[in-house]
């Protein structure tokens, strides 16, 4: 049986995006496609900027995802759980609907008595270790987020433990904005390892420039240009038509 | 979101009734036991007499650990984890909270305990872990977010017990839930598939946890060389370091081997330091340590002559019966 793939835009930020297209509106671009956005803020340690909280929140919100604002150092635990909870959340989703379907509208998992619950779960969870990923990593790379990069580093690295310790398959690719001459740059294609990072981690480019906007739209073209090489051949899988 | 409703079903206030939507049962809140990040655990008092209640907003995240619960009170003859009673919701204010009821176990942390027995408990509470986790392991789970914090000594004989199996996972599964300083993935040292040495290598993180209570973080890079001068220059747990060590490496292929391991060492520590032997108060640990642990490099010269000694017997008997006949 083919389960699909679940596809999401991971977006490591710290602040306003203040160039090009509105975060928020690629966001819910995103979802259409049948993308989920999600977004974490990393904080300095003495930090508490609310400037660019509403706007984190906003952009997972309209892509149906997570965000999460932590400092550095907590950021390896919160990137592979943030992707997981999105995952769960996806298939929750879906799942919903599908018992929507079939015990009416209105109806939730909460009217089912408890009993039965537990079967709903287990199929989550099922699905949740065995269906493939796909994610796709943003890294915002403005001068603020320079001394982060390697703890951004290491969170990728204890993702990518997690998501391999699962049955299903996983790829990953990574973007960084701003690029050294475009808004946005590909720092690594598709690729099932997510090895060797630090070789390609850029050493980046200064400027007081964050084009969230344009690199979300970037990634929905990624995404985009990678189903169509992959051709007619394979279906586009399940999920990505729940996006409503 | 659920900023709101998070604070209500966070702070019962004590007497509160609670009355379970489905069963019909009703629980009267004593006290606030803790805060987990699924839920509110509540003392409360019930024709059951205590109970420990955990009350989530998420009714999801609740049932999946009402999966396992009742996973584990399937296990016969070995209590792991707390024993399951019921699964319902409560509707408060028009809003619905999830909630599940279990033994409650009144028990001290597992720290303070050995800090004020005293240290040799610290072997002696691990060859007890180490049987139920074995026990867990046979039944196809791993525990996953092992720790000190999910740990409680109960009763006398004292007695481990395991407070939250939330993060208990299905052999050859991914570990959801975990805590870095026991993760071995966060060390460097592993994968997070859930198998019988994520466990271990848990285990051995509470042993050193036991010898440095403020933990530390992990090195840039060699972080097995770090956490093994760390092990040496701890008096605590400088005995312990053979088992230690292979744990951390993740070569013990299961629980019972790494037990009858640190079994042996902890009769060799005893024999030096005293005549008085602790271990075999506990005779659950004689038992199978009778069962399990021949003697390694005679056991095939044992067996050769049992079974000869076994035929010659056999022979006899018929020559025996044979003749009475």
């Amino acid at each position: 049986m083919k389960k699909g793939t679940l596809r999401q835009i991971l977006l490591i930020t710290d602040g306003c995006s203040n160039q090009g297209e509105d975060p928020v509106a690629m966001a819910a671009l995103a979802r259409e496609h049948g993308m989920t956005v999600n977004v974490i803020g990393v904080l300095d340690e003495n930090e508490r900027t609310d400037s660019g909280l509403k706007e984190i929140e906003n952009i997972a919100l309209s892509g149906g995802g997570i965000h999460q604002l932590v400092y550095a150092r907590q950021l390896s635990h919160t990137v592979q759980m943030v992707t997981r909870k999105a995952m769960t959340q996806t298939i929750q989703g879906f799942i919903h609907k599908e018992l929507q379907s079939i015990l009416g509208a209105e109806k939730e998992i909460e009217d089912l008595p408890p009993d039965k619950r537990g079967q709903v779960v287990e199929v989550v969870d099922e699905l949740g270790e065995t269906m493939d990923l796909e994610v796709l990593i943003m890294i915002d790379t403005s001068a603020s987020m320079q001394h982060k990069l390697p703890t951004v580093e290491d969170a990728l690295l204890d993702l990518s433990i997690s998501l391999h310790s699962r049955i299903g398959q996983n790829e990953y690719a990574l973007y960084a904005f701003p690029g050294k001459r475009k808004q946005v740059e590909q720092l690594m294609n598709w690729t099932p390892q997510m090895k060797d990072i630090h070789t390609i981690f850029p050493k980046l480019s200064s400027g007081g420039i964050t084009p969230t906007g344009p690199a979300l739209k970037e990634a929905i073209e990624a995404y985009q240009k990678k189903r169509s090489k992959r051709g007619l051949l394979e279906d586009g899988g399940y999920f990505e038509e729940s996006g409503s | 979101m659920a900023a709101t409703s998070k604070n209500q079903a966070a702070n019962v206030p004590r007497g509160t009734r609670i009355r379970g939507k489905w069963n019909k049962q009703s629980y009267q809140v004593i006290k606030k036991l803790g805060n987990g990040a699924l839920g509110t655990v509540y003392l409360a008092d019930s024709n059951r007499g205590n109970v420990a209640i955990k009350l989530g907003i998420d009714s999801m995240s609740i049932t999946s650990e009402v999966n396992v619960l009742k996973q584990l009170s399937m296990v016969q003859g070995t209590v792991l984890g707390p024993f399951f009673y019921e699964v319902d919701d409560w509707e408060m204010n028009g809003k619905c909270y999830p909630f599940y009821v279990m033994e409650y176990i009144n028990g001290e942390p597992l720290f303070s305990f050995i800090e004020r027995r005293g240290k040799e408990w610290l072997g002696i509470l691990m060859l007890q872990l180490l049987r139920d986790l074995g026990a867990l392991h046979r039944e196809g789970w791993v525990f996953g977010d092992l720790k000190p914090d999910n740990l409680l000594v109960e009763g006398s004989p004292p007695t481990i017990r395991w407070l939250d199996v939330g993060g208990t996972t299905g052999m050859g599964r991914s570990v959801k839930e975990f805590t870095e300083f026991f993760d071995r993935g966060y060390w460097g040292l592993g994968t997070r598939v859930a198998e019988p040495s994520y466990d271990l290598f848990s285990a051995a993180m509470i042993m050193i946890n036991a010898a440095y209570p403020q933990r530390f973080d992990r090195p840039k890079k060699e972080s097995e060389l770090f956490l093994m001068n760390k092990i040496e220059k701890s008096p605590l747990l400088k005995s312990y370091k053979p088992i230690l060590k292979k744990a951390l490496r993740g070569s013990y292929q299961n629980a019972s081997e790494m037990r009858q391991e640190l079994f042996s060492l902890l009769q060799g520590v005893k024999s030096g330091a005293s005549n008085r032997s602790t271990i075999p108060s506990n005779s659950r640990v004689i038992s199978r340590q009778k069962r399990q642990k021949p003697k390694k490099q005679k056991r095939s010269g044992w067996i050769e002559t049992v079974l000869l000694f076994a035929f010659i017997l056999f022979f006899y008997t018929l020559y025996l019966v044979g003749h009475v006949f």
